[in-house]
């Protein structure tokens, strides 16, 4: 009996092995990939970056690390740029569709997906938008804020927004952290547009009214026409001295879980508010914020 | 000794039955899926099913609305299925989210997508749910004697679009709306150039057009708008044009069993084409440049091809718009097939969403889920979210209906409801539907089409990035795409539900298991030995 019982356990385990080893019936991993589908004709209102480049939610996982401290020491005041690395108003000046060699520093980590990240970066005088540059996994968890990058790619602008496209990088020893520059006075201005990818802030704006898909008077909305729903992006108005402007919080840098994401959640029209974030363009100003503060 | 060494096999085998055994189980949950799903008698009423469901919007706030009406008038017709939404804006996305949510069986139960995405589902057993015998049942398949609301017959509903939701021989999917592209020209600058629009637009008129179009002033404005930017031609979708030239040209993209023929001379040929224009500035795309929309509507674009579900952001008047108020310029908008090599026989893609059901255990769960896709197939849904864009509705009920017709009849009445541009791209559509055509979909479909895009991609940035183009640039090209999108992995035949595929190495559960497994055997063995052994020397 103890001989049966033992053989008929153990026939139990080779009937279960034998019906798992069958047909592998998993989706192929090689077809996972990231699959930006053509088509309709979604004109998906700065987003411009995840409509044309599918980025995922990958990035949703990942902290959102925009910067935290003030102007974090170190090698800020002697930014000297190795043999061949482009300072940043060579950079300025280089061309479109050429390529271009800089140094510069992590300032926030936006996503990550099939092995390219974008990435928010800055040196002491200007501001870079690494757009899907080659990255591995690995070396993207290296990416912490502050982390001093050597990047090889290509000037591209894309509705007005200037990146650094196709790139590699290599991490460099060095660290930087940029204090966020208050460019309020300037908004609105043409010299704002100067200061484009840089860590920024703006003070004492009004929340206004945005009218979402029912004309209703609210604070904010989930993607720039109210079409969308938690976790897409947050579009709201704030003002200054008669102007009005509309800033985002963009969802693959800031997701629903973050600090920004709730508090933005939260506004109520004539809030007056300190922000912070990156200076980010598409067709005209579109700053991505990171932080929001209720006066 | 012996009782010693029996208890300890039992033991041996009882812990390892205990934990290999729900391990393999819980393995064969993963791999080999869920059960084919039987169609049940009856709908149970007396349960209630939540849904997940899904969808892809434009961005647009009334689709959105759409989708949310449809819902809770469905709810009403059966208060016992709840129907949660999930918005989506592009494709891409959705398919990625899928792909992540088949491995822990969590995936919706109705889903926008494309046939192309199905086709890599599919390589899962059970997973998408063939459609055929819920189409033909008699109570509550297409238009059946249960169902509590209009639905389409299977006779109604456009066959060219349902035939595009046919793989491997079985129905995976329900056509939910059609569109094309379209080519939306700025007619003014077309005509200040000296030039008139042909009957149908070929491609040396595009191009011959777009490059008149860059001569420049002194200043270095070009003189067709004044202005220091100008792309005269934009394409939003590279895969779709690369498809749709090897198409009119007659030349190799795939075969239906998943033969890639992308890899070719005719190919190589467009893409020096499109490289000449590329390089000149006459031509750019959407993922080099921007939307066509806002190049078109700045006057710094005389062609912009998108689809015909993009068509309310495209015109001076356009109901929605990325551009502020004082940079859009007024101009007369055409709105045109896609550029023909052939044009006394023009053709043009057939693409938009479709539907699919997900499998899942409960049988009367995927019956909720039909009831649903059956639901976005009625009038209502139809002709509310195909007048949001340039989009076709999938049904003739509701093409032929009243309320249709009186839509379309009220082109250009107003720029919201009825903004030309919008109904002249449907008209377009209706207009052409024996002239579209779509790919073969097998298991790699979705990359091959990627690549298609890429080609043209890289090309166009090389040109601009003023690297050279020549045969040896096209070798690497391709080995480089092939490589990308891992094209030399796919099968020869790569029919859904062909071949088997090379997985890895074994994950450590199934080696600790098959390592358990072995252990076992060989202490049973060794027992049964030691018993023999003992029994003839007694």
């Amino acid at each position: 009996m103890k001989k049966f019982v033992s053989l008929l356990l153990a026939l139990m385990l080779v009937i279960a092995c034998v019906g798992c080893g069958g047909k592998n019936e998993s989706v192929p991993a090689e077809e996972a990939v990231a699959n930006e589908q053509s088509d309709e004709g979604t004109q998906d209102a700065a987003e411009p970056e995840a409509g044309a480049n599918e980025e995922t939610e990958a990035a949703a996982d990942e902290e959102t690390t925009a910067p935290e401290t003030e102007a974090d020491a170190d090698t800020a005041t002697d930014d000297v740029k190795s043999e061949g690395v482009m300072t940043y108003e060579e950079y300025v000046a280089a061309e479109l569709d050429t390529e271009v060699v800089v140094e510069t520093y992590v300032q926030a980590k936006q996503s990550w997906w099939e092995d390219k990240a974008t990435v928010y970066s800055q040196d002491k005088d200007g501001g870079y938008f690494l757009y899907n540059m080659a990255c591995s996994e690995e070396d993207y968890e290296k990416l912490a804020v502050g982390t001093k990058i050597k990047v090889t790619g290509y000037k591209a602008e894309w509705s007005g927004e200037v990146e650094i496209i196709d790139a590699t990088f290599e991490i460099e020893e060095g660290s930087y952290v940029a204090e966020a520059e208050d460019v309020t006075a300037i908004l609105g201005a043409d010299e704002l547009i100067d200061h484009q990818n840089k860590f920024v802030a703006f003070k004492g704006m009004t929340v206004e009214a945005s009218q979402d898909a029912d004309g209703n008077d609210v604070a904010f909305l989930y993607n720039w026409d109210g079409s969308g729903q938690d976790g897409d992006d947050l579009y709201f108005n704030v003002s200054l001295d008669g102007s009005t402007y509309t800033f985002t919080v963009e969802s693959y840098l800031c997701d629903n879980t973050t600090d920004v994401y709730k508090a933005v959640k939260e506004l109520n029209i004539g809030d007056q508010i300190d922000m912070e974030g990156f200076l980010y363009w598409y067709e005209g100003v579109n700053p991505h914020i990171t932080s929001v503060i209720v006066k | 000794m012996m009782k010693a060494g029996k208890r300890i096999l039992s033991l041996v085998l009882l812990v390892v039955s205990m934990t290999a055994g729900p391990l393999a189980l819980t393995g064969c949950h993963g791999s080999k899926g869920l059960g084919a799903f039987h169609m049940p008698e009856e709908f149970g009423l007396s349960g209630n099913y939540e849904i997940t469901f899904w969808a892809k919007n434009d961005t647009n706030k009334t689709q959105t609305a759409i989708y949310e009406q449809a819902i809770v008038d469905f709810e009403k017709l059966y208060p016992n299925i709840t129907v949660n939404l999930r918005l989506y804006t592009d494709y891409g996305k959705i398919y990625n989210d899928v792909i992540t949510n088949i491995t822990t069986n969590t995936t919706p139960n109705v889903c926008i997508t494309y046939p192309d995405h199905i086709a890599t589902y599919l390589s899962g057993t059970n997973l998408v749910v063939p459609l055929d015998s819920l189409f033909d049942d008699e109570k509550y398949g297409l238009g059946g004697s249960e169902v509590r609301f209009a639905a389409p017959s299977a006779e109604e509903i456009i066959p060219q679009f349902l035939e595009e939701c046919l793989i491997d021989g079985h129905y995976y999917a329900l056509p939910y709306m059609r569109s094309s592209e379209a080519c939306y020209i700025n007619k003014t600058y077309v005509e200040a150039l000296g030039y008139t629009l042909p009957d149908v637009l070929t491609w040396d008129f595009v191009w011959e057009v777009s490059e008149a179009a860059m001569a420049k002033d002194a200043e270095d404005n070009f003189l067709i708008n004044g202005q220091k930017v100008l792309i005269p031609f934009i394409y939003k979708s590279t895969d779709n044009m690369m498809i749709q030239m090897l198409k009119q040209k007659n030349a190799g993209y795939s075969t239906a069993d998943g033969e890639l023929l992308l890899f070719q001379d005719d190919t190589k040929e467009l893409l020096y084409t499109i490289a000449e224009h590329g390089k000149s500035g006459a031509f750019s795309t959407f993922k080099i440049s921007s939307y066509p929309a806002n190049f078109l509507n700045t006057g710094q674009c005389l062609f912009a091809i998108d689809s015909t579900a993009g068509a309310t952001w495209m015109g001076t008047n356009a109901p929605l718009s990325d551009i502020s108020e004082d940079k859009v310029v007024e101009f007369e908008t055409e709105v045109m097939t896609i550029p023909q090599f052939d044009p006394q026989h023009p053709q043009m893609i057939s693409q938009g969403p479709s539907v699919c059901i997900f499998n899942k255990e409960d049988p009367q769960e995927v019956l909720a889920s039909w009831l649903f896709t059956q639901y976005l197939l009625s009038n209502d849904v139809q002709i509310a979210y195909a007048r949001t864009e340039g989009y076709v509705p999938v049904t003739s009920k509701a093409q032929e209906s009243a309320e249709y017709q009186d839509y379309l009849s009220r082109c250009g009445e107003n720029n919201t409801d009825y903004y030309d541009v919008k109904i002249k791209a449907t008209e377009l559509l209706l207009n052409h539907i024996d002239h579209t055509f779509v790919t073969p979909v097998f298991n790699g479909s979705a990359s091959l089409r990627d690549a298609a895009g890429q080609l043209i991609e890289n090309t166009v940035k090389s040109v601009r990035r003023k690297q050279e183009v020549n045969d040896a640039y096209m070798d690497k090209l391709y080995e480089d795409t092939i490589s990308l999108y891992r094209l030399d992995q796919l099968n020869s035949a790569s029919s859904p539900s062909s071949g088997k595929r090379d997985l890895g190495e074994l994950p450590k559960t199934s080696v600790i298991l098959l390592s358990s497994l072995a252990t076992a055997w060989a202490l049973i063995l060794t027992y049964v030995v030691v018993c023999r052994v003992k029994r003839r020397n007694m």
